[in-house]
């Protein structure tokens, strides 16, 4: 069946339909990862968007039951190149196309992704929308123009978990904020012996406090980081009472805790080759990233913190350390999944924070 | 970490010949080396033994020796430029080999030679397998158990507790001779016991099998500070126990998931960091297909192939990071050179597929064992880029050049099932295709995948192939054709060819039908970063899609064909050429747009033409580079005879070649044509002519005479060429060498044994350049490409003369602008002429490097209308230096078990070197030594000479006599020594029963083999068991008396006390 990608900017892309035949608008983002397809569509700092991924040759290896980084998909669309129709892997167990119709993502193959992915990088992420059958072309276009701003949406409500939800029985106690988490995060903290307390984004300073942390991991998470100003709220509440590890969105609510500002990038970092150098030792690590906002370097309170990482391609902050308390955080992704886990030395790093 | 200040000169090791296992790549890897030194202000000294290098240029070094890479030349290089470091891991194995018996011997302390980049332990705990496991125990990274034992019951207990199978290799047997798989008990204590008797220290390695698990390799770089990025990974489609220079290879790899990927990934950093290396290294791993287990195999701590291709697929140039990191810069203070703007420190991310096919030389070795193992086997390899697997790999199979690259050979046809299923089991070059044509036959995927071993992934791709094979062999005419099919068969990377071949309509008619339509391909980038960032990089390639970014300039451009992989026949020499050619047309401000797919090579680096298309060198694939940038001209003078085939096909679609015209390549190039032309300039050659039928041929042997040379015409390169003696060896060729019909006659020419002169020369129309006449050592007969030549050549003056009045003439008949080779033969105080070739030979870069004459330079320039009096040359023979220059072919035979090494018609050899002094002896001496031929000073030779070369051999073993050697010979040769008065041991033939001929040369007793060649080319006769034994045992044999004449002189040079002397390149005009 034939299906259509519509951008705000008048393009429409023409390719073949997969998955579920619904339509959905969201914001169009590249990820340059040549593997983890399972584990960015069930990334939930997706949600929102359309996801286009650049390596052309996409479901080899099938989907399977453990490459879930939460418990369903999330994002709003999936644009390959060519969809393998005949996976190979032991472990898969369902073929990406089935996989994409049992969780309702329209996806869209047998386009040209480098052209659109070059649209992206020079015109910046646009909003899009996918739809399968016999469309017109020019009122997708519309309805793309009309679909939402990744800003101002809470999307973070719609990801993050309801009930607490308790992991490992290790004897650190660890909270994590759950703006939308990716479960190699917990398992890595659950791998160094720890007890992770996984609660809800709306949760308060005082709840989270009544678990007797020894540290709090603040996750990461979609969209704008403005928008969830409850949970920077929260965040403030935290500072100088318990140790905190900040990721992705985790990392710029921290950053908008301590006085600092954000802003959205032209399109985003999203891939697992990105060379990030920490400060201090001068050394660069590939990172794992996926984000479309970043935090404004300049608005930061020099005297509480320091950038303690910076992104080696474009010179953007990807870490922020303060300076008199064990706070950290970090705009790139220490689980990997997918990805690097070059920076796993993050989470050693936050475990002797709180020994 | 910035740049050393003391280091002010640094000392660059090449790779010497091309011989399998070791290409060209060298040659690219030491050239961005060069490139990256001489950025930063850093003399280089560099050292190789092979003169078709880019890296031997004048101006990518500033002190170039070619010379032996041996110990004792590296020493005086050492001593007499005084360099204060050397890089060692950019010149493969040789070269690394070498750094290491630099450092053992103690010249390095010495002279105060710092080892730059990976330290000498590295190198040693990668390179020594106990070492090597022992670091990969302590670091928890798994190896292939493994245990060394000299009893059976040892290697039974093991293999009980480990399973089957196992892998049995001897200890010091050449070749694996001995080894195998045991897959219960009973094999397990056969192969032991043969392993234990044939071993000659009477120990066999028993290990864990992993045949049949994935191989995957992943290319890391880690600089002095301890970053470490990965530049690439591959998987190999033939499973493990496939050499990866010999398997099909893919990259990215397709069927890991992210979690398979990252815990290899996350191994290879960690492996690498154990080690230390400080800049690039390959690691290869065995990855079970049904679980997480993996096993690490081989760690190459140096660049190697794999990097080559690695760099080639991704963009990422890993020679230049590397010798920047042996300087002390850190990965992250290294510029992106393809972005221009990023940082070196990043892993690139691809947006396509690579597929590498090898080429292997079983076209020219028909009688080779052709199955595929541990040891490699293939001379080169093609690349191929493409969004679809399908389209990558299918254009891969179009750059190899071979004839039975399609999908449903006839010979296939009669194979019976049982016989096709053991085909597939048993790896072999073919494999690929004998795939093919099982899915054709409707086997299933499942079946062929338990044969081969191959993922269902990849098998599933080929089947999409087959399947729409299928389809379209179903569709009998144009009306029949629909443009979606066509946009189809394209997305599955078929040529028009193809199709037409599956359809049986004509291809130009497709190629019309579909332009029609406006299905033509598009190009793409290779910019590293799968268009996340902006990338300056002019490298592309096409694909059916809709977007196209090669958008071409406003500027004069003109296109250069460049001469597809490495081969027998076609080396390195041609990308030297190619590469020459356009920097020509870059020195003349033209735009210039190159043409190649072979990834091992300095013209498919990003920056060496002002735009490089990946792409096949076929008709198709050329037009379209040809409609897209409508280049002023197209060169294919320094391809090769892929580059000049194409001339004529190009030139009938409209296109205009430069240089001399197409109607003048066919005029050199049709036989009869040639003839008419010789005979109105009243040139000689050798008679002969065409023969339709094997009487006819027997006809015209009779009237000229035998011996005579046959060859069939519609092959070119000396294939299926012999001598032939006798009447009854002619009907054996004409009956069961050779189908002879009307369509496809055989040439018989009149064989003079007389000495072979070659001329290289350039002409502008009106003058004619000859810088220089060889000589060939070897009497015609032995393929100017396997004969050893000396420039000048020792001719007198009245052949000289006629000689150059000769090449002046058919020069300028031919209208020739640009460059031409001729062959001579000088018999009986007669010149004939037996081959001109319009364009440029393997000898060029040989004959511009001693005699310092640019002939591609020139050549292109007057492609582009100048004339050798305005590029400052005039026409005739050039004033000769001082010096030697002595060109000496490198065989491969080692590697290849079952070719017979005796010298003929037939080209053999992979590579060359060349040797230069101030005499011939001299720089025979050097050639020989470079050439790996250990030339003793005394000792015992082998004879068996052949009834007909007797009397000829007589003053050549009077010589070696005369200098003290020993002789051994066989009953018939012996006699004949004897007889004439020389003392000799006679020896057994293998038929005489131990201790025979070839025990003789196992003993190690004799220093050389002299063997000329007796009738019959069965493998079991003596001859081919003498010469393969020879090979084994690394014992030379020369099978051209000739040759044995030219040692001679050697060997007497090398008594007489003389020394030889150290020769840099700048010396050789003075």
């Amino acid at each position: 069946m034939r299906a259509y990608l519509a951008l705000e900017d008048g393009t429409v892309f023409q390719g073949e339909a997969f998955g579920s035949d619904v339509a959905h608008s969201g914001e169009v983002v590249f990820n340059t990862g040549m593997t983890g397809y399972q584990k960015i569509l069930t990334d939930p700092s997706y949600c929102g968007q359309i996801v286009v991924l650049t390596y052309p040759l996409i479901g080899n290896y099938g989907t399977n039951n453990d490459d879930f980084e939460s418990k369903k998909p999330w994002v709003r669309g999936f644009v390959v190149k060519e969809l393998c129709d005949y996976p190979s892997n032991w472990r898969s167990v369902m073929k990406l196309d089935e996989f994409c119709r049992k969780y309702g993502i329209p996806g869209l193959t047998g386009i040209d992704t480098r052209a659109l992915t070059r649209r992206l990088r020079n015109y910046g992420t646009m909003r899009g929308i996918i739809a399968s059958g016999e469309q017109d072309p020019e009122k997708l276009v519309k309805a793309a123009q009309g679909a939402p701003s990744i800003s101002g949406q809470d999307l973070v409500r719609a990801v993050s978990t309801r009930q607490v939800e308790v992991w490992g029985e290790g004897p650190t106690r660890v909270v994590v904020v759950d703006f939308g988490a990716k479960s190699n995060i917990l398992r890595s903290l659950v791998r160094r012996n720890c007890t992770v307390y996984l609660v809800p984004a709306w949760t308060t300073g005082e709840e989270i406090l009544s678990y007797q942390p020894d540290g709090v991991v603040l996750s990461n998470g979609p969209g704008d980081p403005k928008d969830v100003m409850y949970a920077v709220e929260t965040v403030r509440q935290l500072i100088g009472k318990v140790p905190i590890m900040g990721i992705c969105l985790g990392h710029q609510i921290l950053a908008l805790a301590l006085g600092g500002d954000t802003y959205k990038l032209k399109f985003g970092h999203r891939g697992s080759n990105h060379p990030v150098r920490d400060c201090e030792t001068g050394r660069v690590y590939i990172t794992s990233q996926n984000h479309g906002f970043a935090v404004e370097e300049k608005s930061l309170p020099e005297s509480e913190v320091v950038v303690s990482h910076r992104n080696l391609n474009d010179g953007t902050v990807e870490g922020l350390r303060h300076l008199k308390l064990p706070v950290f955080s970090v705009q790139f992704h220490p689980e990997g999944a997918p990805g690097p886990m070059d920076s796993g030395y993050l989470f050693d790093h936050f475990m002797n924070m709180l020994a | 970490m910035p740049l050393n200040p003391a280091l002010k000169k640094v000392m660059v090791i090449g790779s010497g010949p091309i011989i399998i296992g070791q290409a060209a790549e060298f040659d690219y890897a030491g050239t961005q080396a060069c490139r990256a030194l001489k950025e930063e202000g850093i003399e280089v000294v560099l050292i190789n033994s092979n003169p078709a290098t880019i890296m031997t240029d004048p101006e990518m070094a500033d002190k170039i020796y070619i010379e032996p890479l041996t110990l004792e030349f590296l020493t005086w290089v050492i001593a007499k430029e005084h360099p204060q470091g050397l890089l060692p891991t950019l010149g493969g194995q040789v070269g690394l080999n070498l750094a290491v018996q630099l450092a053992e011997a103690g010249v390095l302390a010495e002279y105060g030679v710092a080892l730059l980049g990976t330290p000498l332990e590295a190198i040693k705990k990668a390179e020594d397998r106990q070492l090597f496991k022992r670091m990969l125990d302590e670091i928890g990274e798994p190896v292939p158990e493994s245990i060394v034992v000299e009893t059976v019951e040892d290697a039974v207990a093991f293999a009980n507790e480990v399973g089957y199978p196992v892998v049995v290799r001897p200890a010091y047997t050449l070749g694996g001779t001995g080894g195998g798989l045991a897959g219960n008990e009973k094999e397990l204590r056969d192969t032991v016991s043969r392993g234990l008797a044939l071993s000659m220290i009477g120990q066999v390695l028993v290990e864990r099998s992993v045949a049949g698990w994935k191989e995957i390799e992943y290319e890391v770089m880690r600089d002095g500070a301890g970053n470490c990025i990965t530049i690439c990974n591959m998987e190999n489609i033939d499973p493990m126990g496939i050499h990866t220079g010999d398997s099909i290879v893919v990259a990215p790899s397709q069927t890991l998931s992210d979690f398979e990927f990252q815990l290899l990934r996350t191994a290879s950093l960690k492996i690498i960091r154990a080690l230390g290396v400080e800049g690039g290294c390959n690691i290869q791993f065995a990855l079970d297909p049904s679980s997480f287990n993996y096993y690490v195999i081989e760690v190459n701590p140096r660049v190697s192939r794999s990097s080559a291709l690695a760099s080639k697929a991704t963009g990422y140039p890993i020679a230049r990071v590397a010798a920047k990191i042996a300087l002390g810069y850190r990965l992250d203070e290294i510029k992106n050179a393809v972005t221009g703007k990023t940082s070196a420190c990043f892993e690139p991310a691809l947006d396509y597929c690579v597929v590498k096919i090898p080429r292997w030389p079983f076209d020219k070795f028909r009688e080779a064992d052709r199955s595929l193992g541990t040891q490699m086997k293939a001379t080169g390899e093609v690349m191929a880029i493409d969004r679809t697997f399908e389209g990558a790999l299918l254009k891969a199979v179009r750059s190899l050049e071979i004839s039975n690259a399609c999908l449903n050979s006839p010979e296939y046809q009669t194979l019976g099932e049982v016989q096709l299923k053991e085909r597939l089991r048993t790896p072999s070059d073919d494999r690929l295709f004998l795939v093919a044509h099982a899915l054709q036959r409707g086997f299933d995927v499942g079946v062929i995948a338990e044969l081969t071993g191959i993922d269902r992934f990849f098998l599933m791709k080929i089947k999409e192939i087959t399947d729409l094979a299928k389809v379209l062999s179903e569709v009998k005419d144009i009306a029949d054709l629909t443009p979606a099919l066509i946009r189809q068969a394209k997305l599955k990377g078929m040529s028009d060819d193809l199709i037409g071949r599956l359809t049986g309509i004509d291809p130009e008619e497709i190629r019309q039908f579909r332009t029609g339509f406006g299905i033509k391909p598009v190009y793409k980038m290779v910019d590293t970063c799968a268009a996340e960032f902006e990338a300056a990089t002019p490298y592309f390639y096409s694909t059916y899609d809709s977007e196209n970014e090669a958008i071409p300039t406003s500027k004069r451009k003109v296109l250069v064909l460049g001469s597809g992989p490495i081969r027998i026949g076609q080396g390195i020499e041609f990308d030297y050429c190619s590469v020459h050619s356009v920097r020509a047309l870059r020195e003349e401000g033209i735009e210039a747009l190159i043409i190649n797919n072979n990834p091992e090579t300095v013209s498919t680096d990003f920056d060496t033409a002002d735009r490089l298309y990946f792409e096949p060198l076929t008709l198709e694939d050329v037009l379209h580079v040809v409609e897209l940038e409508q280049p002023e001209g197209v060169i294919v003078q320094f391809g090769g005879q892929t580059a000049i085939n194409l001339a004529e096909p190009l030139a009938r679609a409209g296109v205009r070649i430069l240089g001399t015209a197409v109607e003048k390549i066919d005029e050199a190039e049709d036989r009869e044509r040639f003839e008419r032309l010789l005979s109105l300039l009243n040139i000689p050659k050798p008679p002969g002519r065409g023969a339709s039928s094997p009487e006819e041929a027997l006809a015209i042997a009779r009237e000229i005479g035998y011996p005579v040379l046959v060859r069939p015409s519609y092959v070119l390169g000396g294939r299926a060429m012999e001598i032939v003696y006798h009447e009854g060896d002619l009907i054996n060729y004409v009956k069961n060498a050779v189908a002879v019909s009307q369509h496809h006659p055989i040439l018989v020419d009149k064989y003079f044994q007389g000495k072979e002169i070659e001329v290289d020369a350039v002409c502008d129309g009106q003058d004619v350049l000859i810088p220089g006449i060889m000589e060939h050592i070897e009497r015609a007969g032995v393929h100017s490409g396997d004969s050893i030549a000396v420039y000048p050549a020792r001719l007198p003056q009245g052949v000289q003369d006629r000689i150059v009045e000769d090449t002046c003439k058919i020069a300028r008949a031919l209208q020739v602008r640009g460059i031409l080779n001729i062959q001579y033969v000088y018999y009986n105080d007669e010149v004939y002429v037996i081959e001109v070739n319009p364009r440029a030979s393997r000898t060029v870069p040989y004959l511009s490097k001693i005699t310092g004459i640019p002939m591609v330079r020139l050549a292109t320039k007057i492609m582009l209308g100048r004339t050798l009096r305005e590029l400052g040359y005039s026409g005739g023979l050039a004033q000769r230096n001082s010096f030697v220059a002595v060109k000496v072919p490198v065989f491969s035979f080692g590697k290849l078990t079952g070719v017979d090494t005796f010298l003929g018609p037939e080209m053999k050899s992979t590579g060359e070197v060349m040797g230069v002094d101030r005499s011939v002896s001299q720089a025979l001496y050097k050639g020989l030594l470079a050439a790996g031929c250990s030339v003793p000073r005394s000792g015992a030779v082998l004879l068996t000479i052949a009834d007909r070369d007797k009397n000829a051999a007589l003053p050549v073993v009077r010589g070696l006599a005369g200098l003290g050697l020993k002789f051994y010979a066989t009953r018939g040769t012996a006699r004949f020594l004897s007889n004439n008065g020389i003392e000799v041991a006679e020896v057994n033939k293998i038929a005489g029963g131990s201790p025979h001929v070839v025990d003789l040369i196992r003993s190690g007793k004799v220093n050389f083999v002299i063997n000329t060649y007796n009738e019959g080319r069965e493998p079991v006769r003596d001859g081919f068991q003498i010469r393969r034994a020879a090979v084994e045992h690394g014992i030379p044999c020369l099978t051209s008396l000739d040759t044995a004449q030219a040692l001679l002189e050697v060997i007497s040079f090398l008594q007489s006390g003389k020394e030889t002397s150290l020769v840099a390149l700048d010396e050789y005009g003075r």
